[in-house]
């Protein structure tokens, strides 16, 4: 749709040759609306751009990749404790959030009939995905850090993520279950599989590109986040072990702001935040490439 | 398929019918999906248990502070721990408190609220007019491409939203450009708010633009894929009665799909309000005042709750955090109230569902 017609509808437009005042003004008004237009578009790339050069332009000096495995020592070494503590807590969170997403996106496009049932259940999972994540933070610190005692520790930071991660996942899931063709289902029925054989083998299996989709959606914002984490896990330069409580874990978005010169003046320091923040960026577009890749995927396959 | 249908078994034995052997039964309720039904209605409780845990968590700690507090909460502008070399911590009408606590968080209100309206008077426009770009002048695979901007905007993370902000574009146009508004500004009763000192990047006008750009992607997005909806008949009915293509955009294609628009808006809206880090390192957080022009340093909810929690951990008698519950708990209401009204919003007028949270 966006191709052709409008260049037409453009000709037609300002071809009309009749009224040459008429036609003179309405071409200019187009050209100024088109000319806004564009500018706005100029607005939104600038500063993604600007951002993205930013974060390079910073980080380029004196990126090597040995930081990535270095180890972080107080404010000096590499990154390898961040990385891994954010790749433990996303990895975590996506987990248990994708099991209750699948389940609960399974359950509300598959078997829940019960009008009032389905909007209580659907508003939950809406409603969780407007909750600002600081107040997740809030109730973190407050619940399970400090009243449970748990300490900063991994379990609070993976729990409050998985709130986080859950809406994303449990729309992806149910969308995509949704726009499964009845004809599957009607075709496996009809060859007589078991209920819970056409759910595995065949409804599930074609929603899987649009779960999958959902989940990097949800892995790449749980990697950018950083209120939640700051009451959760704090922040320490022990890597992540097996202590999920009373164990302060690193994670690179802290080191972004905390590391930086508007907090931190050591010179050492401002280069692992820098290099915090082009890693991060790095995994943002890796998942935004891969999403890509699987949706077109997916769309090759549905059309052949 | 629905639970209910009977499956035909291929093997005999159980059927819809429930047989008296225990194996056989138990076979027929994981076969006729009965196990996976319980399963996923157990999974889809819990996220309204964890919304019920997080709104009872956050009530239970906010009343001590709501009834003490009261409504001077809203109306006025202080912080004041009551902290000093004298303070002890008494109780009044069974909330304990440090002598001379005094809260009131007008400024985080009102600098939520203004912030917010910045980056919607600001966003907004842009987005829709970026959206038009895409769809009615670019070709597809152009517009595929500057899709992956509207995605990379979504994605990079808040906080290096917050440096940029902070380290770049704050002290940009705090050279450049605030201080020939604020020059040239008459000085009139509304646009004498833009008047004044520009200070040095840090506060309101620098915070509200990080929104707005931090809303472009999903109120672009979500306007790019509903006029991508717009039937073709409609449009060339307009072209057919005169309009140029500028006129059919604004008059056919926009009001077509605008309570769809209207929902991502609000969804943006919902999402600036509760934005964290980017304002926290934008605003200057600044509690207890509100700015007198528009440069100025101030704090939002988010932002207040972010850089002080921890601090309010040291008042002993625990009335600070409890003070933060309650700000909690009017950002909370506040975005879940926005939240709402959008998605109900675009379901009664338009079958396109809102997407969820950043806008991929």
């Amino acid at each position: 749709m966006s191709g052709a017609p409008p260049q037409g509808l453009a000709r037609t437009a300002s071809g009309a040759g009749l009224w040459p005042s008429v036609s003179r003004r309405r071409r200019a008004g187009n050209w100024v609306f088109w000319a806004l237009c564009l500018v706005a578009l100029a607005l939104v790339i600038t500063p993604t751009l600007w951002m993205v050069a930013g974060i390079i332009g910073r980080a380029a000096s004196h990126f090597k990749f040995s930081v990535l495995w270095t180890s972080t020592n107080n404010l000096t070494g590499g990154l390898r404790q961040p990385i891994l503590g954010t790749v433990v807590i996303t990895f975590a969170a996506i987990i248990i959030g994708g099991v209750i997403s699948i389940l609960t996106g399974l359950y509300l496009s598959e078997f829940s009939r019960h009008r009032g049932e389905r909007s209580i259940l659907r508003g939950g999972y809406e409603v969780l995905a407007g909750i600002p994540s600081i107040v997740l933070g809030y109730v973190g610190y407050v619940a399970l850090v400090v009243d449970l005692h748990w300490g900063f520790g991994l379990l609070p930071a993976a729990l409050v993520m998985t709130v986080l991660v859950i809406p994303y996942v449990t729309k992806a899931t149910e969308t995509s279950l949704a726009q499964v063709p009845t004809g599957y289902r009607e075709g496996a029925e009809a060859l007589g599989m078991s209920t819970s054989y056409t759910l595995r083998k065949i409804v599930l299996k074609a929603a899987v590109p649009g779960i999958v989709t959902g989940a990097l959606v949800a892995i790449a914002i749980a990697i950018g986040e950083t209120a939640p984490l700051i009451y959760t896990a704090s922040f320490s330069d022990l890597a992540p072990s097996l202590h999920l409580t009373h164990q302060a874990l690193p994670y690179l978005t802290y080191l972004v702001y905390f590391f930086s010169s508007l907090v931190q003046p050591v010179n050492s320091a401002n280069i692992l935040a820098n290099d915090a923040a082009l890693v991060l960026l790095v995994l943002v577009l890796v998942l935004i490439i891969i999403g890509r890749l699987i949706a077109a995927r997916a769309r090759r396959h549905a059309e052949s | 398929m629905t639970a209910s249908t009977p499956v035909a078994e291929p093997t005999g034995g159980a059927g819809s019918v429930p047989s008296p052997r225990a194996g056989g039964s138990l076979r027929a309720f994981v076969k006729g999906g009965g196990l996976v039904r319980w399963t996923g209605r157990t999974g889809a409780l819990i996220p309204v248990l964890a919304l019920g845990f997080i709104l009872a968590v956050l009530v239970v700690e906010a009343i001590p502070a709501i009834r003490y507090n009261g409504l001077h909460f809203f109306t006025k502008s202080i912080w004041d721990e009551g902290t000093g070399y004298n303070s002890r911590i008494v109780t009044t009408n069974g909330v304990k408190h440090l002598t001379g606590a005094d809260y009131g968080a007008l400024p985080e209100i009102a600098g939520t609220l203004i912030t917010s309206a910045i980056a919607l008077i600001v966003g907004v426009p842009i987005s829709i007019g970026a959206a038009l770009f895409i769809v009615e002048r670019l070709p597809r695979r152009l517009a595929n491409g500057v899709g992956i901007f509207l995605e990379l905007l979504a994605g990079i993370p808040s906080v290096i939203i917050g440096l940029w902000g902070a380290l770049t574009f704050g002290p940009f146009i705090a050279h450049h450009i605030t201080p020939v508004i604020a020059r040239n500004m008459p000085d009139v009763p509304v646009l004498d708010f833009f008047r004044g000192s520009t200070g040095n990047g840090e506060g309101e006008l620098t915070s509200g633009l990080i929104l707005a750009i931090m809303i472009i992607p999903i109120v672009a997005a979500t306007s790019r894929d509903l006029i991508r909806q717009v039937p073709i008949l409609p449009r060339e009915g307009a072209v057919a009665l005169g309009m140029s293509d500028a006129q059919t955009a604004r008059k056919v294609t926009l009001p077509w799909v605008g309570a769809g628009i209207v929902g991502a808006v609000v969804l943006g809206l919902a999402r600036a309000l509760g934005e964290t880090m980017a304002v926290a390192m934008t605003c200057g957080v600044a509690l207890g005042a509100v700015s007198s022009n528009i440069y100025g340093t101030m704090t939002t909810i988010a932002a207040t709750i972010v850089t002080y929690l921890d601090t309010a951990f040291l008042d002993g008698s625990g009335f600070a955090v409890r003070t933060i519950a309650e700000l909690a708990l009017i950002l909370m209401v506040i975005t879940l109230a926005v939240n709402v009204a959008a998605r109900l919003m675009t379901r009664r007028v338009s079958g396109t569902p809102l997407p969820i949270g950043a806008g991929f």
